[in-house]
């Protein structure tokens, strides 16, 4: 903690001062941003709306594109079938060359999900603003860096001015003691967290991670828990740079070096929130009491641990929550009281921008190893998010593992987290996923999607039912 | 931008709570690359049911949408904006809204109304029989002899009433913008300086490093 001073500031406040351009008189900011990502999906018509202004970019040094939601994981060396998808990434590459920005094709050793490969370049980097056109992009926090997703608007805003006309959030201190359990992750924290506050509890709030449990994790599990912080409703989620987060960055391709890695380093030493600096609210949890955790319904606030039960709709007060709760149950085919163990899958998917980081593959791959799939489950997907992880995993030998078990071994990209490439669930049946959303369709129309860490999917792969990783490492 | 001043209509007592920008807009409209067209993929999976609420011979069309808490939750996409717009709605009502949506709406020119709870079951049984108006000026909420007040950010009535788009509001401060970057660039050079990154195949035949997580 720093020294007290005579105006405490949070890591939000500091990281927000510093890049305010001018405020208005009527409280709205204009914000400067220092990098922004750019995929297929959400960037087309913003890309068209420069060209009907005719407008340039600001900045397309500080812009970085790549390909992850609509890329298949199998035969990249083939067109894309789908021919909207093919259009959507060809559209990409050609504002990409028309308007000056770096592009990572569908076959670049580089590419991958745009929240894995930005921190791995070292485009992102502690004490920045970023933004993408992807809600996800709170994950970029674990870094310390002011990171949040935008709409397309936003990203033409951003493309014609390098600035975003913003106002300052409320923040949301979450504090989490003492240390995890085995067989718990950062997943299971996080989802552990949108279970107590809601899934719109953190609206209007920048989330800041504080605590032991906190600082224990790795950078890669910092970026899980971050990642999720917009299913609670926090635009972004952020965590205070420290050594950790220094021996990541050094190195990287971004990163600065010499001299200015030395000047970058006194910046970020100094971004921790001021001792005596306050919140508009706070949350605490004790982090040795959490278990693995797994969604029962349609929303990651219908959330309980593998040892519970389904619960039922009755046991709500608000009228909302109760007809939530009857819907997601009919939705996802559940009866209320029934433990949660034990329920049949038939799809399993280790991948996202939650959870498709080598340590996520590292951890799947421990409870796997020297088992195989069992033969109720249909589809078991690994998907890394990077050609570096994937490389990094084939080094390992984690690929065999993987392939040896039964499981299918993938390209890099969004995947089965959300449609909109070949990897689906089929209608009516389950899937085990890492992804971090449960949404009715998400994973492809009539599909049960149950949120869980990369060890419980890799445990409900063995098994064909959602089973309890912790009796599995005994 | 569409200016937004006074509206008055069918409200869709659709009461839902948590809808999020997939149920709004499914993956598969999000292939769409243009900001138009998208209001037959709206509610889509809703609207497999031939009795859904938003295609009744009353609400088709309705400019007005009634709903639940956390509205717009989830994806950032903004393609949920445009199919609302395209399906006709320009003022959605309800309990509070997710904050990269709020943000879309009103660059799309849709009025988001936050009210109580109360308020908001209230509306929704008028609304059943009576129009709704909304005036964004005196900013209140009418239907029958129900009327409410609501608070709305300054900066984002003043873009619905003058139909502004923000992009040219920035520009206009560029000289702003200039100095910011000017100074930026002196005192946090390492932060707007990228340097040319060597695809990964010369980099591995560089460095022996790994990722090894940290």
């Amino acid at each position: 903690m720093g020294e007290v001073t005579p105006h405490p500031r949070t890591l939000y406040d500091k990281l927000w001062d510093e890049h305010v351009v001018h405020s208005r008189e009527d409280g709205v900011d204009l914000l400067w941003i220092d990098r922004h990502l750019v995929h297929e999906v959400s960037s087309p018509q913003a890309f068209e709306g420069l060209r009907q202004a005719g407008r340039t970019l600001r900045r397309p040094d500080l812009t970085l594109a790549v390909a992850d939601h609509n890329v298949p994981t199998t035969d990249r060396h083939l067109p894309i079938a789908d021919a909207e998808s093919a259009l959507q990434v060809g559209l990409l590459e050609s504002n990409a060359r028309e308007f000056g920005v770096r592009h990572l094709g569908m076959t670049d050793a580089d590419q991958g999900i745009v929240h894995v490969i930005g921190p791995e370049l070292g485009f992102t980097l502690p004490g920045l603003t970023l933004v993408c056109g992807d809600s996800h992009t709170a994950t970029h926090g674990a870094l310390g860096a002011l990171a949040f997703g935008i709409g397309t608007s936003e990203i033409e805003h951003v493309l014609a001015t390098q600035t975003l006309l913003l106002r300052r959030s409320r923040t949301l201190r979450v504090e989490l003691v003492g240390s995890l359990p085995a067989g718990v992750s950062a997943k299971d924290i996080a989802l552990a967290l949108i279970g107590r506050i809601g899934a719109g509890g953190g609206t209007g709030h920048v989330i800041e991670y504080v605590g032991e449990a906190v600082e224990a994790l790795s950078i890669e599990a910092r970026m899980t828990l971050c990642n999720m912080a917009i299913e609670a409703g926090a635009r972004s989620g952020l965590i205070a740079p420290d050594e950790k987060t220094f021996a990541y960055v050094k190195g990287r391709p971004g990163a600065p070096t010499g001299a200015a890695w030395d000047a970058a380093l006194d910046f970020w030493r100094s971004l921790p929130s001021d001792a005596g600096a306050t919140y508009d609210r706070s949350v605490s949890i004790d982090a040795s009491t959490l278990a693995p955790m797994v969604t029962w319904g349609t929303s990651p606030e219908q959330v309980i641990a593998i040892d519970g039960k389904v619960p039922d709709p009755a046991a709500w007060h608000d009228p909302d929550q109760i007809a939530a709760a009857r819907n997601a149950l009919a939705y996802m085919g559940l009866e209320a009281g029934r433990p949660i163990t034990g329920l049949a899958i038939q799809n399993v998917f280790i991948g996202s921008c939650t959870n498709s980081r080598i340590e996520d593959l590292r951890a799947a791959a421990e409870v796997i190893r020297g088992r195989t799939v069992s033969p109720s489950v249909r589809q078991a997907l690994v998907v890394p998010g990077s050609g570096a992880v994937r490389r990094q995993a084939e080094a390992e030998g984690l690929d065999r593992l993987f392939i040896d078990a039964g499981f299918s071994w993938r390209e890099p990209g969004c995947s089965m987290c959300l449609g909109m490439n070949p990897d689906r669930v089929p209608p009516g049946e389950r899937c085990a996923s890492t992804s971090n959303r449960n949404f009715v369709g998400r994973q492809g129309p009539g599909a049960r999607t149950h949120l869980v860490s990369p060890a419980m999917a890799a445990a409900a792969a063995l098994t064909g039912v959602l089973t309890d990783v912790r009796e599995m490492m005994a | 931008m569409e200016s937004f001043t006074t509206l008055t209509g069918i409200a869709i007592p659709f009461g839902r709570a948590h809808v999020d920008t997939d149920v709004i807009m499914s993956a598969r409209w999000l292939k769409h690359v243009s900001r138009t067209g998208l209001g037959p993929g709206a509610f889509e999976a809703l609207r497999q049911d031939p009795d859904n609420i938003f295609d009744s011979a009353r609400n088709r069309g309705a400019p007005i949408l009634i709903a639940g808490p956390n509205f717009g939750c989830g994806s950032s996409r903004e393609h949920a904006c445009w199919a609302l717009a395209d399906l006709g709605i320009r003022c959605v009502i309800a309990p509070d809204f997710a904050d990269i949506f709020a943000g879309n709406a009103v660059k799309n020119g849709i009025l988001l109304v936050a009210l109580p709870a109360d308020d908001v079951a209230r509306l929704m049984r008028i609304a059943e029989t009576m129009p709704v108006t909304v005036d964004l000026y005196a900013q209140t909420v009418t239907a029958g002899d129900v009327s409410v007040g609501f608070t709305v950010d300054a900066f984002r009535r003043r873009c619905l009433l003058e139909g502004l788009d923000e992009i040219d509001l920035t520009l206009a401060e560029k000289a702003r913008i200039d100095r910011f970057e000017s100074d930026r660039t002196t005192h946090r050079a390492w932060a707007l300086r990228m340097p040319t990154v060597p695809h990964a195949k010369q980099r591995d035949a560089q460095s022996n490093r790994t990722d090894e997580a940290c």
